[in-house]
């Protein structure tokens, strides 16, 4: 039988059976798993610890900020030494943010959102029967979990953790004695980081080569979901971007440790003049930047890519643009390697550096805004349900358009002079890498939650927890541009000192109840999440008629994921709604000689055979049809 | 009475609110002055495990609704069913809060505008804020209507495409001419921006110096700002990080005759009208530079002298009645984390008339103290011997 294959391409195709894996004990299938979709579900599950812990820290700070004046005796009971008379001290303030910081950035947008991603879809929606490397993808996670560890064991040293800023800048964090999270803290945050960036480089390395090399017959690049695109342009960003983070860092430990002076230069500390001379702070903030702000793109690519996913399935349309969107992910991912000098607009660098990254950054804009209007001509005329994971999706796209106009106030230097270290710079990113990746994360969950525990989340609650989370967000984020406009900066302690901030009082204290009704309504995803893995609705193969490979595995999940050969790729994923076809959706899978009253002529670009086929069938049929 | 009477759910309810009552009014915040006391202390001791315990019974009583609306619904959901009439429609209802919340979300953000907004952007107080100003409230201009627009279309479509079950969605994978435009057209805004973004940066840190500027050094270190003024010469005198001493703060090298009229001020007074060039530098760790009133902002970096050139416009006198407060001030913060007492490194900045900033001005201290230069003498003698004779240039 002639099948009317398109883009016949043998690369990386498997077709021996894996069926004959080991036998797995209780350690080598929960613990030391090679097997990628229990390594997804490792890094999911400590990746939604990780936030829970990051989301108390930043509640904590909120009361702070919304009752400076005001004693809290449970604060000293959970913070003790921390938090004297049921205050936070401002050292620890300054930790709680730093902490909260870094936690959400690597630690959950970065390693919880693409490590559970990628490990889970890339093999299953390509087609493979595993990670390049399974043994380099287990020792990822692990190294992940220790990163975890230590950054959570630096609140037990004397002193608290690292305090600095998310951002680390030296001299604060090269001088162990300028505060008192410069200290050990600052020591725990820079092993946790390297650690994580090995665990990072190890993950990256897998889905590149495994996107590169593992694919199945037929799933040549233009068949990829938008998905597999995200999460491999965004493993090339942090397998080029995080090395550079790590040099940074060897060089501050130097400093740190042996007397150099890579970042230090004319210091007096506590009335002492230091011998350091030569060096600047400068430099680590552009090696510093230059992993920080590719690492933006590495928190928010995986959640478009999953967006893409999810919308293009619950509005039963191809996403619109497929190739422009394509596009504008590389485009992304090259430019966002050329911006990070917007961060140090105000640090004394050149000013005519600070008007080449002001163009760069503002050129960024324009992919950005096209993968925008693409969403919205994919919604458009949409038949759309509204399950949970497109409640989120849609939310997503409403933050990055909030959020992403923004950048362009902050993207301009003239513009960024008053607006650099304010709330205005907190509201932005908040939104647009914060909010809007936490629902491209969010939106997976719900998603391809069947796919990893063969279950279905409750809807209901999948309802409530994103009202609630969707307006609580908007709640606390939206008001912080009017602080950061009126000049209030960010990182401070309590803002009574001044006359002129206290009348932002009231809004802070609103916006610490809307963070509080945020938090509150995790519970209802925590809940929904755990109690579902257990006694959850079961999930049929297909729950939501899609079209990509991943739900074409048995519910019951096996390590090599299909019990025989791996199916052959025809088509793009995104054959929805196809005018002709008989259900609304077609598979991969799915050969064009099985859906020939939906083909299209250019379904058959460099098919010569398989269009003549077509032509013929079309002469056969279109005849009957007329009659 | 049947026991089970007891026990029902008015009753537990009943309860279990007074409860939260009693807990309330015992363990809300309490004042730190009165946590001072060790009477108070131990109240707040006692409170801790209570506190503890309000906020998980508050939790537990938020799921607990939650559990109960949920249950109605299901009932409701079964009853409509062996009714034989449909089930709830989650994706209308769905729909139709996208349409309230992006009514209620617009109204919103126009009430934050109309009653937050008379607090933003205060008045810029300098020549080039005048001008970012303008720049901000075109860039504002375009990313509202694109908000706005973008806001709309994406609720609208979300409600009005919503799944009816008597619809199939339409089959539209591209369009490239659509594309084009929308690709053509923000790039087009986004020149402009850029091209008018860059013009203004340009402006504002390509300034030369000319006669008639006035130079003022502000050092930052945990936790306050230095200040120091030029004296008659109108120079500062150079500094050197190694000379530190406890009189001698800013390492002012008195090798350099500049220096030996240089004033130590407390306030950063300023002539209104008049070029002023900050001079900025730190000591110990990054600070920064930030008068949001005069829009600058500049990081004081260890090793890295930089600088931030800009005219006042409006005297401290006239702002006071602009804003209709005797009391207001200009201030300087510093914008970067450096230490816990980052939030409240400020100094007062005095923007004045000429005559009363000659005035000010000739009441400052001069940095050389008496202590300094008791010390500089013990310290070398050389350059105590210069150091006296420029004593007797500055008496001249």
């Amino acid at each position: 039988m002639s099948t009317l294959a398109v883009h016949g391409h043998e690369v990386g195709q498997q077709d021996h059976d894996h069926e004959h894996h080991h036998h797995d004990t209780f350690i080598t299938k929960y613990i030391f798993s090679q097997d990628h979709k229990m390594i997804a579900k490792q890094f999911l599950i400590t990746g939604i610890t990780m936030a829970v812990i990051a989301m108390l820290l930043s509640i904590m700070f909120r009361i702070q900020l919304a009752y400076p004046e005001k004693s809290f005796p449970l604060l000293e009971t959970l913070l003790g030494r921390f938090a004297p008379e049921g205050k936070i001290s401002p050292d620890f303030y300054l930790s709680l943010v730093t902490i909260h910081g870094t936690i959400m950035v690597f630690f959950v947008l970065t390693a919880g959102l693409s490590g559970t991603f990628s490990n889970l879809l890339i093999p299953l929606q390509i087609g493979a029967r595993d990670m390049a490397s399974p043994f380099l993808n287990m020792l990822s996670y692990w190294f992940f979990f220790l990163a975890c560890t230590v950054m959570l064991s630096s609140f037990f040293v004397q002193k608290g953790p690292a305090s600095g800023g998310w951002t680390i800048y030296p001299p604060l964090s090269a001088l162990p004695k300028a505060m008192p999270g410069s200290g050990e803290g600052m020591t725990l945050w820079l092993i946790s980081m390297v650690m994580f960036v090995a665990s990072s480089l190890m993950g990256g390395i897998n889905y590149v080569s495994t996107v590169l090399n593992m694919r199945t017959k037929g799933m040549d690049l233009w068949k990829m979901p938008l998905t597999i695109w995200a999460f491999f342009l965004t493993a090339i960003l942090g397998v080029l971007a995080f090395p550079v983070l790590v040099a940074g860092v060897v060089l501050l430990i130097f400093d740190r440790s042996f007397g150099t002076s890579f970042y230090l230069s004319d210091i007096i500390v506590q009335g002492k003049v230091m011998p350091y001379e030569g060096g600047s702070p400068i430099l680590f903030q552009h090696l510093f930047w230059f992993l920080g702000h590719p690492e933006v793109y590495i928190v928010i690519m995986p959640a478009l890519g999953i967006s893409s996913e999810v919308i293009a399935t619950n509005s039963r349309k191809p996403i619109f643009g497929y190739h422009a969107m394509v596009y504008s992910l590389i485009g992304i991912t090259v430019l966002s390697f050329i911006v990070w000098g917007h961060h140090m607009f105000v640090t004394g660098m050149n000013p005519f550096l600070g008007g080449v990254f002001m163009i760069t950054t503002l050129i960024i804009a324009v992919p950005s805004a096209v993968k925008t209007f693409n969403y919205l001509a994919t919604l458009w005329r949409g038949n759309l349900r509204f399950t949970p994971a497109m409640l989120f999706a849609i939310g997503l796209v409403s933050f990055f358009i909030s959020g992403g106009l923004t950048g362009i106030f902050l993207g301009n230097a003239a513009l960024d002079i008053n607006l650099h270290d304010t709330y205005f710079v907190v509201a932005h990113f908040h939104l647009v890498m914060g909010s809007a990746a936490i629902f491209g994360m969010l939106a997976g969950v719900y998603h391809w939650f069947p796919k990893m525990f063969g279950r279905l989340m409750d809807e209901k609650l999948g309802y409530l927890h994103f009202w609630l989370t969707f307006i609580g967000a908007y709640l606390v984020f939206f008001p912080m541009h009017f602080m950061g406009l009126d000049g209030v900066p960010r990182r401070y302690y309590a803002f009574t000192e001044f006359e002129s901030m206290k009348q932002w009082l009231s809004v802070n204290t609103f916006i610490t109840w809307a963070a509080i009704m945020s938090a509150i309504a995790q519970l209802a995803f925590l809940f929904n999440f755990f109690y579902s893995i257990f006694f959850g609705k079961k999930a049929t193969q297909n729950p939501w008629q899609s079209n990509t490979l991943e739900w074409t595995t048995p519910v019951e999940r096996i390590h090599g994921n299909w019990p025989g050969e791996i199916p052959t790729v025809y088509r793009w994923p995104y054959d929805y709604s196809k005018p002709g076809a008989e259900e609304d959706f077609i598979p991969q899978t799915v050969p064009f000689s099985q859906t020939m009253s939906s083909n299209l002529p250019h379904d058959f670009e460099d098919n010569e055979a398989g269009l003549e086929a077509y032509a013929k069938w079309l002469k056969e049929n279109k005849p009957k049809e007329e009659n | 009475m049947a026991f089970k009477k007891i026990f029902n759910l008015k009753t537990l309810s009943s309860a279990f609110a007074g409860m939260l009552l009693l807990a309330t009014s015992t363990v809300m915040a309490q004042d730190t002055t009165a946590t001072n006391s060790a009477v108070a202390d131990d109240a707040a001791k006692s409170a801790m495990w209570t506190s503890v315990g309000y906020y998980s019974l508050l939790l537990v009583l938020v799921c607990i609704i939650v559990g109960i609306i949920g249950k109605i619904l299901r009932v409701y959901d079964l009853t409509l069913q062996i009714q034989g009439k449909k089930a709830v429609n989650w994706n209308n209802v769905m729909g139709a809060l996208f349409v309230l919340f992006l009514a209620v979300g617009l109204y919103g953000a126009f009430w934050s505008f109309t009653v937050q907004g008379s607090m933003l952007l205060p008045e810029a107080a300098s020549i080039h804020g005048v001008k970012t100003d303008n720049m901000f409230m075109v860039t504002f201009g375009i990313t509202v209507i694109v908000f706005v627009i973008t806001q709309i279309l994406l609720f609208t479509f979300s409600f009005k495409y919503r799944n009816t079950g008597k619809r199939k969605a339409y089959f539209y994978p591209h369009n490239n001419t659509i594309e084009k435009i929308w690709t053509v057209i923000p790039a087009i805004v986004l020149t402009i921006l850029v091209i008018t973004g860059f013009f203004t940066w340009k402006e504002i840190t390509n300034t030369t110096e000319e006669k008639g500027d006035i130079n003022v050094d502000v050092t930052g270190h945990q936790f306050a700002w230095e200040i120091r003024y030029p004296g008659k010469d109108g120079k500062l005198g150079s500094k050197k990080y190694t000379l530190y001493s406890a009189s001698n703060i800013l390492g002012v090298d008195f090798k350099d005759k500049n220096s030996f009229d240089d004033l130590h001020a407390d306030t950063l007074v300023l002539p209104v009208n008049r070029a002023v060039r900050i001079n900025i530098s730190a000591q110990d760790v990054i600070h920064s530079v930030y008068m949001p009133h005069f829009r600058v902002q500049l990081n004081a970096v260890p090793g890295l002298p930089t600088y931030f050139k800009f005219t006042p416009t409006i005297t401290t006198s006239e702002m006071r009645s602009k804003v209709d407060n005797p009391k207001f001030e200009y201030l300087l913060y510093c914008n970067k984390i450096c230490g816990g007492s980052h939030y409240n490194m400020q100094k007062v900045v005095r923007i004045v008339t000429d005559a009363e900033y000659n005035d000010w001005l000739s009441k400052q201290k001069p940095y050389l103290s008496d202590a300094l230069k008791k010390e500089l003498k013990l310290a070398d003698n050389g350059q105590t011997k210069e150091a006296a004779q420029n004593r007797l240039a500055l008496n001249n």
